[in-house]
């Protein structure tokens, strides 16, 4: 008699990937894709050049121009950050010698990184990836297995084709029931990371399971898979559906057709075992923003700020029991590989429509996450509402997601930010950071202090 | 790299939980594409009353007297969080760091520290509280850290301790399986032909 183990999908992508034992008993274990950006990708490969290690095969190895990037029209190579060219002419020199290939600063191509894998099709389900940087995870919304490493383990996924991995625990975290109107993925992903913690997912990949989560478009997907990293989780994980095949249909490095049985298999057995399960009601969340310097400082838009690290109150200027709700910005921010995809851009847009930023606002801006969504949103006259309301609009790249030593604010500013991390100083020396929705962004940016879209939607925030 | 057998030192306390490596290096600090050069940013947001005058806070724990010569660094629980930059663990070595002992550490700064030779040492925070500015003795062999009366034993997977235990370097160790890595790929060729590529530019 056969007995047919039941696996979740982590485990099937990790057994297919499995190429040997180390003879410690960890798992060398298969990368199908590597990605590099211009921060970190000119360290890895100038070193593996210095030690004479070609990439084992280019063709599996992209790059592509986003951390400092400019943002403003007309860019070429300068960067606001000082001494950041260099980042970009020798990650291109290195690209170029190794043979790898490279999405530069101008081409119709050029995007953040977790935003272009998959509107390329580079991306796919039950595929490895990895890159150099820690939002990886979001791509883990197309059911593949994929991570954030440091620079030295990506030498060695291009070096040898494998990493050599200890395997992680795995945990469902399952979301019952259907989101309220004005919450959204971002909320649900902030919600998870309030309760259990920033550390809370540390050790585990993290698949994103339930009605909720079905229910969600594919970039809301990448969404709330962006957040895994802010969990302290190896990466998260949704097996893919219909949506995700149709979504991959006709990307540029994706095969003709997934017809075969097998991207069908890619999905968790009934009955197979996670190491840990939690679940959420996702019915009752409410839209999210965080109070603090880290993730887990989240909230509810509408409640008062719970009791935490007196070193967090200090910094972002509130103290417990305050409430969130009429707290006075300075910045409103659209952008990041969290929330800066087309679909993003239409939800701001369709509540921004018809209004104004307040006139307190001294900055407030739109960074597409890619070119291409850059493009779409300019043949769909979003541009203009985001401009017509007071928005800048910049080309794509990372931005004001964090601070490089180039373009900030004030010491003591307060952003409302589409972003995924708010600690301390991340978008420039004293900056507070709230992160929300790009809903919650809009709707503070009208009202000129923290407020809830919900009301905008219905009509009754008066600015 | 620099095998990791004991390390005896004083232990220097920042503990606060969720130190992100934004805070370890600011991303302003990573000025060239090398992976030198930065002991002087670390922890610059605290360090340094002003950052660019470079003017040190005598409060910070690194500037203390006491702190000179440490090279252990005690933290909060999910150190290391935020981004991949393996910077941060450039930095804690350059600035001459060897072992963090934290309750708890983000995944990804983890892995960094076993690339590079630093031992990341997991304890409960009330071990580790009672370390502060103690004269502590970590050994990677026995598995232990000791500190006056105290025996701490710690777990680390045995991947990672021999990769430090003998310093060695993950690469030329990998490579020695190239022929096993390459059957392997060939195999998955003919199971997975979608994953490989045809060359595009």
């Amino acid at each position: 008699m056969t007995v047919h183990k039941t696996r979740t999908l982590f485990e099937k992508i990790w057994d297919a990937h499995h190429v040997a034992d180390t003879a410690t008993g960890a798992a060398l274990i298969a990368i199908d894709r590597v990605f590099l950006h211009e921060r970190t990708g000119a360290a890895a490969l100038k070193s593996m050049a210095a030690a004479k290690r070609p990439v084992c095969d280019p063709t599996r190895v992209f790059a592509v121009m986003d951390h400092i990037v400019d943002t403003r029209p007309g860019r070429g190579d300068g960067t606001l950050m000082e001494g950041g060219s260099a980042f970009i002419t020798e990650t291109r020199a290195a690209a170029k010698a190794a043979g790898i290939t490279l999405f530069d600063v101008n081409d119709r191509d050029q995007g953040i990184t977790h935003v272009i894998s998959p509107e390329l099709g580079i991306v796919l389900p039950g595929l490895t990836l990895v890159a150099p940087d820690s939002h990886t995870c979001t791509q883990g919304a197309l059911g593949a297995l994929a991570w954030g490493i440091g620079s030295s383990e990506a030498e060695h996924a291009m070096a040898t084709g494998v990493l050599r991995l200890d395997r992680p625990k795995t945990m469902r975290v399952t979301y019952r029931g259907k989101l309220a109107p004005g919450v959204t993925a971002k909320d649900m992903v902030l919600a998870l990371i309030a309760v259990h913690g920033a550390g809370g997912g540390a050790g585990h990949v993290v698949e994103f399971a339930g009605e909720a989560v079905r229910a969600l478009d594919i970039e809301a997907r990448m969404t709330l898979c962006n957040m895994a990293t802010e969990f302290a989780a190896m990466t998260g994980i949704i097996a893919p559906d219909a949506r995700t095949f149709e979504y991959l249909a006709d990307r540029r490095y994706a095969p003709e057709s997934f017809d075969e049985p097998y991207w069908h298999t890619l999905r968790t057995d009934d009955g197979a075992r996670f190491d840990r399960e939690i679940e959420i009601d996702a019915a009752a969340l409410a839209p999210m923003v965080s109070w603090g310097t880290s993730p887990e400082h989240a909230m509810p838009v509408d409640g008062t700020v719970p009791q935490g690290p007196p070193r967090a109150h200090e910094y972002i200027g509130l103290d417990a029991g305050a409430p969130l709700l009429g707290t006075p910005i300075d910045v409103a921010f659209i952008g990041s590989c969290t929330n800066a995809r087309i679909s993003d851009l239409r939800r701001a847009a369709a509540m921004l429509k018809g209004h104004h930023i307040a006139p307190s606002i001294r900055k407030a801006l739109v960074v597409p996450g890619s070119s291409a969504v850059k493009r779409a949103a300019e043949a769909e006259g979003l541009d203009a509402i985001f401009t017509a309301a007071g928005f800048e609009w910049r080309a794509s790249g990372c931005s004001l997601c964090f601070f490089a030593g180039g373009e900030s604010f004030p010491e003591g500013s307060r952003t409302v930010s589409s972003t995924n991390r708010n600690f301390e100083g991340r978008q420039g020396p004293g900056i507070r950071t709230h992160i929300a929705s790009p809903e919650t962004v809009v709707a503070s940016a009208i009202a000129g202090v923290i407020a809830d879209p919900r009301k905008l939607m219905a009509g009754k925030l008066m600015p | 790299m620099t095998p990791f057998t004991t390390l005896s030192s004083r232990a220097a306390p920042l503990l606060r939980d969720n130190v992100d490596t934004d805070a370890i290096i600011p991303s302003r600090e990573m000025k060239s594409t090398g992976r030198t050069g930065l002991a002087d940013g670390l922890f610059a947001p605290w360090r340094y009353l002003d950052a660019a005058a470079r003017t040190p806070d005598p409060e910070f724990a690194l500037n203390r007297p006491e702190a000179s010569g440490a090279q252990i660094l005690l933290g909060g629980a999910n150190f290391g969080c935020g981004s991949s930059r393996e910077h941060a663990v450039w930095a804690l070595a350059e600035y001459g760091m060897r072992c963090v002992i934290a309750p708890s550490f983000a995944p990804i700064f983890r892995a960094n520290c076993i690339r590079n030779g630093l031992l990341p040492v997991t304890l409960p925070e009330a071990d580790i509280a009672a370390m502060a500015w103690q004269s502590v003795t970590v050994d990677l062999p026995a598995q232990e850290v000791r500190c006056g009366d105290g025996v701490h034993r710690f777990e680390i997977e045995p991947e990672p301790r021999e990769m430090l235990l003998e310093g060695l370097d993950a690469i030329d160790l990998t490579l020695k399986s190239l022929p096993a890595i390459e059957d392997w790929t060939s195999m998955d060729r003919k199971a997975r032909p979608w994953v490989y590529l045809e060359r595009t530019q």
